[in-house]
């Protein structure tokens, strides 16, 4: 048996982290590959696509009915999906109550103590939200966990902040644990140069652009129907591109300590591709009358 | 008012009309008093049987759970070892809680470390704790080693033992072969046996994991003993004596005996005893491992099967004759050492109380509660006694320990009136000791509670409390006596059928009323 590779999937909000995650993973799936997915988010959305349902019943819903984690049974959160797939969601509290991140930690512990991580399984995938905000949603990249992480990212200031951001997360654990970036997905947004851009980012953190995964509208007629594109036309040119990726992952060995930019360098990088201007420091904390003036 | 000449503590120093006067002033004038009418119907409805209803519909309320939380059973588990440190990362308030529940009920002094997490490390983490507390810590105490484990602050905030332990030792806070085990023990899971069990498996994780090599089963010709959370200092002693007198070796993976029974002689000692490191690095070498509570200790009995190799004997907790015996058995088919001629003595010792006793004993009703294999053990003694229990309340009881005790139950006539209450609370427990009252309640001191409760109904309802369990603060030394095993099943039964005579006796004392059974000889 080839050993378990667990990989976590951060970036910004909105970026496609559940879409990307849920199509590479089906890829996999078709493939061959025995995997598992486990939702780190409280919306509950990382396998909507795999099991076609509006949202799986999570392990902290299931937890709150049953009283405790410890009544629960490991078929009551698993669900199985397209290509076998193996479905988890940790889930958690409501919008402004309550602590997510402790939801993530006791939905993983649950499922190591259940023997969720069986030996067929080739591959884990952690998809998780947003940032890496607090110590919660650090629990997937601890030791014994995701070993790889993949940063979905696109051309956008606010998703390389992002990434940038996660780099500093994972360094942390990188230095007293065996947690690797294992390269950066970018998830286009027809920004300009986009696939330089994040190539130039990439290696800037001292890692790759795995893979450039273009725009294409099938990706969201596939989500509409609650599919990812591996399933609702496999031959569509996206899927495809998701099969490149999983084959990428699939052979990837690049795996490194990252070294985050500092902000400044950050903002040199974006001001070289004009996705940011110059700050002129003249004008900072001047009004529009105060300027009018000056112009005069 | 105290005269010097005659000092009185607080009871009966409150019972002078000075006090009764200021007191009962309070209570007309500030606690809204609603009268000792209202008081008296209020605390009848709770005696009923709609009560009982209305308790056992409770869904978000425990009130005296009978159980405390998972790092007081691996501050437990952590003393247990040679020179050992006990850490507890996190806020101080809980740690001090551990202290004084511990030198309450062992009356000795008990030395924890916490970090003392305040607002800035919730929000930060508590990384710079760890370290700070590691650097001081290894440096001011002499100990070699420390036993870290967590308070549920550090575990909302998701902190991360294992990467701040090594961070600490790269930067230099601690020496790099330190060793510094540790456990993630948030407490709102699980309870003091659940942090035991992670305490004591990670200690063997941490000293055996990645030193498998060259291991093999049986090589040192010792057998592993796992205590569990024991509170009764004799437990390790008799477990000792009766290998001893079989001339088995043995490793206790876990040992506090000493440094929880220091002697008085001058000298203050901060570490006694307890399992060495190399002792337990060579564990895996045993023939086996034997748990001494095996419902408690599902995390160690997987790293030690699946690690060690080791074939973990089916037993049960060795409380009274037939679980001793299995005991005993299980250790003599792993060594293939006999069981001692004097051992064999000894059960037909305990067998000839048993029989001297068991009138006395026959068909008392008894309501126990405590943790899952203490309450199995007992039963399963009583049983053997002839006693019947009735209430059975395990707070932290799983559904598979319900089911392993009804089957208990079915096996023997006595068994008929047996009830097994797992989640269930001492409120609970409360109310069924009005509702059907048992003769005896068996359990720790927070029972004396029930006992107040059902005597202010009348004396003829009371149930009274036996001390047996964890914790008892309001008796002495019973910490050091002896629940396991032969000698630890004739304590049981001296103490339970002298609470029935005790009993008698206080029932029987009315001159010229009962006392014509006041009898000299019992």
């Amino acid at each position: 048996m080839a050993k378990l590779r667990q990989c976590a999937i951060y970036g910004k909000g909105g970026i496609g982290k559940s879409t990307t995650t849920q199509n590479l993973v089906a890829a996999l799936a078709e493939a061959g590959k025995k995997v598992l997915i486990i939702g780190c988010d409280p919306k509950a959305d990382s396998t909507r696509l795999i099991l076609h349902s509006k949202a799986q019943t999570t392990v902290m819903h299931l937890a709150a009915e049953a009283g405790s984690v410890e009544d629960l049974e490991l078929e009551d959160v698993l669900s199985v999906g397209y290509g076998g797939i193996k479905c988890v969601e940790s889930g958690g509290p409501e919008p402004g109550v309550g602590c997510a991140g402790r939801g993530v930690i006791t939905a993983i512990n649950f499922l190591e103590e259940e023997g969720a991580y069986d030996e067929d399984l080739d591959f884990v995938f952690y998809d998780v939200l947003g940032d890496v905000v607090c110590g919660g949603f650090a629990m997937p990249i601890r030791e014994n966990k995701a070993q790889e992480i993949y940063i979905v990212c696109s051309g956008e200031m606010m998703a390389m902040y992002a990434a940038n951001n996660i780099s500093k997360g994972i360094l942390k654990y990188a230095n007293s644990g065996s947690v690797r970036l294992a390269g950066l997905i970018c998830n286009s947004r027809n920004t300009d140069r986009e696939d330089e851009l994040i190539e130039a980012l990439a290696s800037r953190l001292g890692t790759q652009m795995i893979h450039f995964v273009p725009r294409d509208n099938v990706v969201q007629h596939a989500e509409i129907r609650r599919m990812t594109v591996i399933e609702y036309d496999p031959k569509a040119r996206q899927a495809d591109e998701y099969r490149a990726l999983a084959r990428k992952v699939v052979e990837n060995k690049k795996f490194v300590i990252p070294s985050p930019l500092e902000m400044e360098d950050l903002e040199d990088l974006l001001m070289e591709f004009g996705i940011m201007e110059a700050e002129n420091e003249a004008i900072v904390g001047k009004t529009a009358a105060e300027l009018a003036a000056e112009a005069a | 008012m105290q005269d010097v000449e005659n000092i009185k503590p607080c009871y009966p120093l409150f019972r002078n009309d000075e006090y009764k006067v200021t007191l009962k002033n309070k209570r007309e004038q500030f606690e809204e008093n609603p009268g000792a009418d209202k008081v008296a119907e209020t605390f009848a409805w709770t005696t009923s049987q709609e009560y009982q209803e209305l308790n056992f519909k409770r869904e978000a309320l425990t009130i005296n759970p009978a159980k405390a939380c998972q790092p007081l059973g691996s501050a437990l588990c952590g003393l247990g070892f040679h020179k050992s440190l006990v850490y507890i990362h996190g806020s101080q308030g809980c740690v001090a809680y551990f202290r004084t529940y511990f030198n309450r009920h062992f009356k000795e002094p008990i030395a924890f470390i916490a970090d003392s997490m305040t607002e800035d490390a919730a929000v930060f983490g508590g990384q710079k704790n760890v370290h700070e507390g590691l650097a001081n810590a290894s440096r001011l105490y002499g100990a070699e080693m420390i036993a870290m484990s967590t308070t549920c602050m550090a575990e909302v905030i998701g902190d991360d033992l294992n990467a701040f332990i090594n961070n600490a030792k790269k930067e230099g806070n601690i020496d790099n072969d330190f060793p510094v085990p540790f456990a993630h023990t948030p407490s709102f899971v699980g309870s003091h046996i659940t942090g035991w069990d992670n305490m004591e498996e990670g200690i063997l994780r941490y000293f055996t994991l990645n030193e498998m090599e060259g291991k093999k089963v049986g090589s040192n010709g010792k057998i592993n003993i796992v205590p569990g959370f024991e509170t009764y200092l004799g437990n390790y002693r008799v477990i000792k004596r009766m290998l001893s007198e079989m001339d088995v070796d043995y490793t206790f993976l876990c040992d506090p005996e000493e440094v929880l029974d220091t002697p008085a002689d001058g000298e203050f000692r901060m570490y006694a005893g307890g399992t060495t490191i190399p002792e337990v690095k060579d564990a895996p070498n045993a023939i086996t491992t034997i748990l001494l509570q095996p419902q408690s200790l599902e995390k160690t009995r997987k790293f030690v099967e699946g690690t060690w190799n080791h074939e973990v004997p089916k037993i049960t907790i060795p409380i009274g004759v037939s679980a001793t015996d299995e005991f005993l058995m299980a250790v003599s088919l792993a060594t293939g050492k006999p069981i001692s001629e004097s051992l064999t003595t000894e059960r037909g010792r305990l067998v000839d109380m048993m029989t001297d006793s068991h009138a006395w004993l026959h068909g008392k009703k008894m309501a126990i509660y405590g943790d899952p294999d203490f309450v199995y053990g007992m039963v399963g003694f009583m049983l053997e006694l002839g006693i019947e229990p009735t209430h059975i309340v395990c707070n932290n009881g799983s559904k598979r320990w319900a089911k392993a005790m009804d089957k208990l139950l079915e096996g023997s006539p006595y068994g008929i009136h047996g009830k097994t209450y797992p989640g269930c609370d001492l409120w609970h427990l409360r109310s069924l000791c009005f509702t059907d009252k048992p003769d005896f309640l068996i359990g720790n001191s927070y029972g004396k509670f029930i006992q107040r409760d059902t005597l202010h109904k009348g004396k003829a309802f009371e149930v009274p409390l036996i001390r047996i369990g964890f914790p008892i603060f309001d008796r002495h030394h019973l910490h050091r006596m002896t629940t396991l095993g032969y000698e630890g099943a004739m304590y049981i039964l001296t103490t339970l059928v002298n609470a029935v005579l005790e009993r008698l006796d206080d029932e029987t004392r009315s001159m010229g009323m009962t006392d014509y059974n006041y009898d000299l000889v019992r």
